[in-house]
């Protein structure tokens, strides 16, 4: 017989509507004062939104501001920095807003000649309404969130392991925090906790989570109550 | 028409979910849609397919058309084209027919939904109505208003202002206004008759019946016959071609009912077409969805020469299709084609025929654009993307428009 969590495990879903504010950047100055002011629901959709839109192509490109700084102001170099700011390590927007822009000024402090971009090409800021949704899915116990793994979108999937470490206070993922907390199941937390979710698709995260979970579901150990 | 369950296949039972799931969330609130044609145009085909399937998710929904004169969709042409940027000669008088004819509609159309989506500039006075009705309002608007002529945007904008949020199709037509403007991008249905799947024999059937032959490659651009979508420089970037390349030029189109400009614009390119035998003008009834479905597959590059354009879906069903899209590099088109990456973009009569040229000799680079452009398709200019975005805006409405919105019971472990 499996043992039972403390807790069962409720699948969310992350859904967004994208809202545009209006405000628009044509050089790399306007750009990095829109930075430091728009709302942080703006940072969240050029960033997180769009891990999530992007999660099909690998290498997934890292994030909005990243892509207009290289492909549309040509500025390869500033371009490659930005994209090398690791999104998914950061525990709050706040924080990432302050590196990008301290990236963008530091390069900004070294290189003068400000190119301004032609019309129709500018960066448009938008914001991001996000949705958090309780879908049917609940499990009580290991094998039942095998099963429910399987069927949750990938939009469920980012928001338990990504958005998750802009909520919980260790920046750890809900899988993971389940795992230990609810299920006394450390080993697996921590397996869980190490992938790298940042060079894998969401389906790929899926199969290999549920790889780990198969892996530790036929140990003797597991469930014994 | 297809149901939700048949899209399960193509989109994941998952996404199928979630639908649900938001639809619920919705309890039971109403949603009235008007535009200004029943067919003809991506707004009436998004609508025909959208409508049964909001229906069928529980979300109470109808469809309501507005009725005008000649006089009104002349004048509302007059209007897009001008909104779109371009420069008309647009008289007082005009304003006082758009006025009128809204007017006379107003005691006929039932606006008491709980949620009223008005499509286009043609309805938007509509909301004139809302103050005695206290429901919600959106616009959306299908073209690209990046930069309108001020006269005519200053008529619309106080109207635009009285609805709850407007609807746009790409970031670039954002507007300063007073209500929150939301990124939606239109979509194609891939159970249509104009983008599923066909067999090489049903392909044959069609062309013959239309007497297109097949023993050159096909170009071809489908679309109104609107001076908009260039249809004259397709067929000189066609003509630079000819010379180096044999190919086969299509020039398919129609005319909506609410567009009277177009049989002008198609007598000038039937008259442009008759100097050169490989170039063909079809103008086929709206219902055509099959043949255009057929005449793309055949072909071996589709082009979408356009000048101006709101989202531009005939470029989405040719790359739903897998084929090489050479298009203009205007409204919506960018957010569809990275050049040279999901298709080519373009500028000019010029760029288009270099480009033409290229793709006819290379097929393996162009069957690479194709590809490319068939996954971009299927990832983000999807009906069922698009249903999902409308539930989450209605729902955006619901919840005063917040930032962050919580559905349903949230308690987690």
């Amino acid at each position: 017989m499996i043992a039972n969590a403390k807790e069962p495990f409720r699948f969310f879903t992350r859904l967004t509507l994208t809202v545009m504010t209006g405000i628009k950047a044509g050089n790399l100055k306007e750009f990095v004062e829109c930075l430091k002011t728009v709302p942080e629901s703006v940072i969240y959709q050029h960033t997180h939104r769009f891990l999530q839109q992007h999660q099909y192509l690998v290498p997934e490109p890292p994030n909005d501001f990243a892509y207009w700084v290289t492909n549309i102001l040509q500025e390869e170099r500033l371009g490659e920095k930005l994209a090398a700011i690791d999104t998914v390590r950061f525990h709050n927007l706040e924080d990432l807003r302050k590196r990008i822009v301290d990236t963008i000024e530091g390069h900004l402090e070294d290189n003068n000649d400000i190119r301004q971009i032609s019309k129709g090409k500018e960066f448009y800021f938008m914001r991001a309404a996000r949705f958090s949704v309780p879908t049917p899915h609940l499990a009580r116990n290991l094998a039942e969130f095998r099963d429910c793994l399987q069927k949750v979108s990938i939009s469920s999937l980012y928001l338990h392991i990504f958005e998750a470490r802009l909520r919980l206070p260790s920046g750890l993922n809900d899988f993971s925090f389940w795992f230990e907390s609810k299920v006394g199941e450390k080993s697996l937390a921590k397996s869980v906790a190490n992938l790298d979710p940042y060079t894998h698709t969401l389906e790929g995260l899926r199969s290999k989570i549920l790889s780990l979970l198969d892996a530790r579901l036929k140990e003797p150990s597991h469930g014994a109550s | 028409m297809a149901r939700l369950e048949e899209y399960r296949s193509l989109v994941g039972p998952d996404t199928i979910e979630e639908l649900f799931l938001l639809a619920k969330n919705l309890n039971g609130k109403s949603i009235l849609h008007v535009n200004s044609t029943a067919t003809g145009g991506g707004v009436a085909e998004i609508l025909n397919r959208m409508v049964p399937l909001l229906n069928e998710l529980g979300v109470a929904t109808r469809w309501k058309v507005i009725k005008g004169g000649e006089d009104f969709y002349a004048v509302t042409k007059k209007f897009h084209n001008a909104l779109h940027g371009s420069q008309q000669a647009i008289a007082p008088r005009d304003y006082q027919i758009y006025e009128d004819v809204v007017d006379q509609n107003l005691p006929y159309i039932k606006l008491d939904s709980d949620i009223v989506f008005i499509h286009d500039p043609q309805p938007a006075a509509l909301v004139k109505k809302r103050r005695e009705l206290k429901n919600r309002w959106i616009w959306r608007c299908h073209i690209d208003v990046s930069q309108p002529d001020p006269q005519v945007w200053g008529f619309f904008k106080p109207y635009v202002e009285q609805y709850d949020a407007c609807v746009f199709s790409a970031p670039a037509f954002a507007q300063q206004l007073a209500i929150p403007q939301v990124l939606i991008s239109p979509s194609i249905d891939p159970l249509s008759d104009k983008n599923r799947e066909l067999s090489q024999e049903e392909i044959k059937v069609v062309l013959e019946r239309l007497n297109i032959p097949t023993d050159k490659p096909l170009v071809t651009q489908v679309s109104r016959f609107d001076r908009l979508k260039d249809p004259l420089g397709v067929i000189e970037a066609f003509k630079k071609v000819k010379p180096s390349v044999d190919a086969r030029l299509v020039l398919v189109g129609g005319s909506a009912d609410d567009d009277p400009e177009g049989i002008q614009v198609l007598e000038e390119v039937r008259q442009k077409a008759r100097e050169d035998p490989d170039i063909m003008v079809l103008c086929l009834p709206p219902t055509s969805h099959l043949e255009i479905n057929a005449i793309q597959r055949a072909s071996a590059v589709i082009l979408q020469k356009s000048i101006r354009e709101g989202f531009g879906l005939t470029v989405t069903e040719a790359l739903w299709k897998g084929k090489p899209v050479i298009a203009g590099a205007v409204g919506g088109i960018p957010l569809q084609i990275t050049h040279k990456y999901s298709g080519i973009l373009t500028y000019s009569i010029d760029g288009t025929a270099y480009w033409l040229k290229q793709l006819l000799n290379e097929p393996a680079y162009a069957k690479k654009l194709g590809e490319n452009g068939k996954e971009h398709v299927r990832q983000n200019f999807l009906l069922i993307r698009h249903l999902r975005d409308y539930l989450l805006l209605f729902l955006f409405l619901d919840h005063n428009r917040s930032d962050f919105i919580r559905l349903g019971n949230q308690s987690c472990f």
